[in-house]
């Protein structure tokens, strides 16, 4: 089978932040063997790969013994691309080291805020010195295309807090940002306690959103993706593919994968998980069947999130072209021919333009 | 039967002072109606009716009452709608009798509506027999209402009858009263039929049925007969008497009151107050007294859901054929979609007509803000009716405007006087004089314009009394009135549904207020909305919607690409519920702001 691009899920965390949804697990250090076992196996069911992309997310992969961490690498395929996710109180000289002796030439920090009281809304275990440490390490140890996880709209997150992130991330000058708008998605820890406060801000956020953008493009990045910016040449080609619509390999427990008009999603409970790969069966999954106008709308959806013109090849079934003009004219949209672009304030408004765009 | 034992009466009463209580007795006593189908008051026969305790539709029954003197009479109950709206009716009830029962409760005293049905009466010749019900509550103050009841009269107290419907005690002297004082009918048997229709009704397998006062003559089944104020001609199917059902007679003779099955099919060819007569050798002139009914009141009624269009026109149809002041034409709103502009005699009217609507044909309605009909003279001359602000003509090319008004009564207790007239001085009215009816209570009369009773006008006077006022009035015709058309602009585009007619008085406030609505129900969209409210090009009020800057999801990856996509296709489906006006979305809710602020504006 050839997927061009390979999703690891390391679910396991020291802690699990108030806002987080992602399927994650803490404690059961004595597992984290097993689970390496396990995610192997089930790479094996799928044959020789050649990814052009790896990505190990979580959750915190670095979480993982240094040895443990070797072991996974050294199972994966090598690629072009492969990224680590790290948190950085995790990062020691011998971390960044297996890291890079394993073939990563991409590490993803979870930074988030470099303010202390943000850190602690957000419950995550660094402090700002713990980003600028791991930040010297991962440089010291020869990791040369890093990326910083960031937020706003943390409660209680000011103007000056926000300036003083700015300043922060671009001290560490590192060549990918992300920069998030927090989601407390309903149903998590963290809506509960702070959804009056997320709903009185709502406003200030516009703001924030706009400072960030033209702070990092005034620095030199490029704003390729909604809330991703890059250094020339550093984009983040594993996720690329998502937003270009291709085919993806997800593997570990709650991994999503998406090859043709299937979508598998892995059960997030890693005891049957463990079971099946330890018995050499498929990890158990619920499949979604896509339609076909349903992967082409998902298509327009993610390709709308880039700076650069989306093709419609295949696609203009599902673009309402009156709609389109009109937006055009009101200057959200850039429509030329076989192709859309959303311009800057189109790009602010994207959920908007895009859903008025469909047909 | 001679005329000499024929009684013809109707029974006056406020809502609740028990009129229909007394004509259930009346038919017990004189058991009409066998005891074991006697159910509450029989004459309400419309559920509606039976729970609202009004009644809508005129009824008739005949009793026979053995009285003193040995003989047996033939009593007609002519019943009476209990509503302003209904007046027309009432007063053509009225003219079918030549006596009424004035009933009013012991606890209550009289009532503006009572009043103003008495007065009725009165102008109709009636002779007047005084009735003052429920002595029997803990609370009655017979001996004070009968003084006061005397006095509106002109008799004395002494001849009030004290009764109690709900007990029977009384009611066979209310019998008695009506054999000695209402007098036998008039009328020349031998003279060419003349008989008036108080009421019609449709049956669905004989058509319409009139209800009639025979006042000369005698008509017969088969006879050829003409209404000759609409001139429609029919062949008399079958006549007959109220007892209380329809029971056929071979023919009914001056004095008599019972029903003509016409074989028509639609109630708007026999008119309420038109006077049959035979076709061949018939009277030359018709009764007093016609008038063509008019609604005066319109508003829209969409079904909430488009594809019941189709039943609520068949609803309409049908209650249009019972009820021929009830008018009809097929509106289309931008924002409501199909539906009907409806005319009504007023606001109970309309209300009928909803919660019928809803009721008997289980449809579900959107009634739009009601509004008045307007007389609008345009530059050149022509004088036209306008029952909708589309209808309205360019501010330039108006002339002068004619509103219509109404003399209302009120009636209230003497320490809220300056409270009714308080309102009434911010509804424009003029007026009229006051009268203390004891020294408790006093009746004002008013001059008003129509359109400032019909949104909430009742509820801000039961309110400002604490509920204790009682109101009714009478329609006077147009007047001269400076009305102007509001519209709202969204982004510069004028919107139909949202336009509004009212006194020039009026329109910068209800303009003001409207915008401010609509700005709360304008949800920030991708482009900054601009609201006014304009009388022709003149904007007189402004609000904006400010542009949203930011609608994005902040990340999207391979694991939750099929919830951002639902999330997409929700925000898809919530924006084809809204409508689309140039580059705007208007959620369907912020089109009924309109209906809120005609109320908040009013006051």
């Amino acid at each position: 089978m050839s997927v061009r691009h390979l999703y690891v899920h390391v679910p396991f965390c020291a802690h699990r932040c108030g806002y987080c949804d992602f399927v994650t697990v803490t404690g059961h250090d004595d597992v984290h063997a097993a689970y390496v076992d396990a995610l192997l196996a089930e790479l094996a069911l799928h044959g020789r790969l050649a990814p052009e992309t790896v990505y190990v997310g979580g959750g915190t992969p670095s979480i993982l013994a240094d040895d443990l961490l070797a072991r996974l690498l050294a199972g994966l395929p090598g690629a072009l691309e492969v990224t680590v996710e790290c948190n950085p109180e995790t990062i020691t000289a011998a971390k960044a080291r297996a890291l890079r002796e394993g073939g990563v030439n991409r590490i993803s920090l979870g930074a988030q805020s470099f303010q202390p009281h943000l850190l602690e809304t957000l419950e995550r275990r660094a402090r700002p010195e713990t980003v600028a440490a791991a930040v010297e390490i991962l440089r010291a140890e020869g990791h040369e295309n890093v990326n910083l996880d960031l937020m706003f709209g943390v409660p209680g997150q000011s103007r000056s807090d926000l300036q003083a992130d700015i300043e922060g991330v671009l001290a560490h000058a590192p060549e990918h940002v992300s920069w998030y708008e927090l989601e407390a998605k309903p149903g998590t820890r963290f809506s509960v306690h702070h959804g009056a406060e997320l709903a009185r801000q709502a406003e200030a956020l516009e703001d924030h959103y706009e400072t960030v953008v033209a702070a990092l493009r005034g620095a030199g990045y490029r704003w390729y993706e909604t809330a991703n910016f890059c250094r020339p040449g550093r984009e983040s080609r594993h996720n690329l593919g998502y937003w270009l619509g291709h085919d993806y390999l997800g593997v570990g427990v709650g991994a999503v994968s998406t090859l043709g008009l299937v979508r598998r999603r892995n059960r997030p409970r890693l005891r049957p998980y463990l079971e099946a790969c330890a018995a050499g069966r498929p990890a158990p999954a619920e499949v979604e069947e896509l339609t076909a106008s349903e992967r082409g709308l998902e298509r327009l959806m993610l390709g709308l999130r880039l700076d650069e013109p989306l093709h419609l090849n295949g696609l203009a079934a599902l673009v309402d072209d009156a709609a389109c003009d009109r937006l055009a004219a009101a200057g959200l949209v850039l429509r030329d021919g076989e192709t859309i672009t959303l311009t800057e304030r189109g790009r602010f408004l994207a959920n908007d333009v895009v859903a008025s765009v469909l047909r | 039967m001679s005329l000499e034992t024929i009684r013809n009466f109707s029974i006056i009463a406020h809502i609740d002072h028990g009129k229909s209580t007394l004509a259930d007795r009346i038919l017990q006593l004189t058991r009409t109606v066998a005891e074991r189908d006697m159910r509450e008051q029989v004459l309400d026969s419309m559920e509606l009716e039976r729970e609202r305790g009004i009644t809508i539709k005129a009824q008739a029954v005949r009793v026979l009452f053995p009285a003193a003197d040995g003989r047996t009479y033939e009593l007609n109950l002519i019943d009476t709608p209990g509503h302003v709206d209904f007046t027309y009716e009432v007063s053509r009830s009225l003219a079918a009798c030549e006596g009424a029962l004035l009933v009013v409760d012991a606890a209550q005293g009289i009532e503006a509506q009572t009043l103003a049905n008495a007065y009725l009466a009165i102008e109709n010749e009636l002779e007047i027999v005084p009735v003052v019900n429920k002595i029997d509550l803990p609370s009655a103050d017979a001996d004070g209402v009968a003084l006061e009841v005397a006095d509106l009269v002109g008799g004395n107290a002494e001849d009030v009858l004290r009764i109690s419907a709900k007990t029977g005690v009384g009611v066979e002297g209310v019998l008695q009263a009506i054999v000695d004082r209402v007098p036998p009918p008039k009328g020349d048997v031998d003279a060419p039929g003349r008989a008036l229709i108080f009421d019609s009704s449709y049956d669905q397998y004989r058509g319409v049925v009139a209800f009639v006062r025979v006042v000369d003559g005698t008509f017969e089944p088969r006879q050829r007969v003409r209404a000759m104020a609409q001139g429609t001609t029919f062949e008399v199917e079958e006549l007959g008497v109220f007892s209380p059902g329809m029971r056929a007679t071979p023919e009914l003779g001056a004095g008599d009151v019972g029903y003509v099955i016409t074989g028509l099919k639609d109630v708007s060819q026999l008119r309420v107050g038109d006077t049959l007569t035979q076709a061949r050798g018939g009277a030359a002139e018709p009764l007093p007294g016609y008038q063509d009914v008019k609604p005066m009141v319109f508003a829209g009624l969409f079904p909430t859901d488009s594809d019941q269009y189709p039943e609520l026109r068949d609803a309409l149809e049908k209650l249009k054929l019972n009820d021929a002041a009830l008018s009809y034409e097929p509106e289309t709103s931008r924002a409501l979609g199909f539906g009907f502009r409806c005319g009504f005699l007023g606001l109970l009217h309309m209300d009928i007509v909803r919660e019928r609507l809803e009721r008997e044909h289980d449809l579900d309605l959107l009634v739009t803000a009601p509004n008045v009909a307007y007389r609008v003279r345009a530059v050149d001359g022509e004088w036209i009716e306008v029952h909708n602000p589309a209808q309205m003509p360019d501010a330039g090319s108006i002339e002068e405007t004619e509103e219509p008004y109404v003399r209302a009564s009120i009636i209230c207790p003497s320490d809220h006087v300056g409270a009714v007239m308080e309102l009434n001085q911010e509804r424009r009215g003029t007026f009229g004089h006051m009268e203390y009816l004891s020294p408790e209570r006093v009746q004002l009369i008013y001059d008003l314009p129509l359109a400032e009773i019909v949104l909430d006008y009742y509820d801000q006077l039961k309110s400002r009394t604490r509920g204790y006022a009682s109101f009714d009035y009478e329609l006077l015709g147009f007047r001269p009135g400076q009305v102007v058309k509001v519209d709202v602009l969204l982004a510069g585009e004028r919107v139909d549904s949202l336009s509004l007619i009212t006194h020039r008085d009026n329109a910068y406030r209800q303009g003001k207020a409207l915008v401010e609505a609509l700005r709360e129900r304008i949800p920030r969209q991708m482009f900054e909305v601009a609201i006014q409210a304009a009388i022709g090009s003149r904007v007189i009020a402004r609000e904006t919607v400010k542009a949203k800057r930011k609608d994005v999801l902040a990340k999207c990856y391979g694991g939750d690409i099929s919830r951002k996509r639902k999330l997409l296709e929700k925000q898809k489906k919530g924006k084809r519920r809204m409508k689309q006006v140039g580059n705007i979305e208007v959620p369907q809710e912020a089109f009924l702001a309109v209906l809120e602020i005609n109320r908040e504006g009013a006051a």
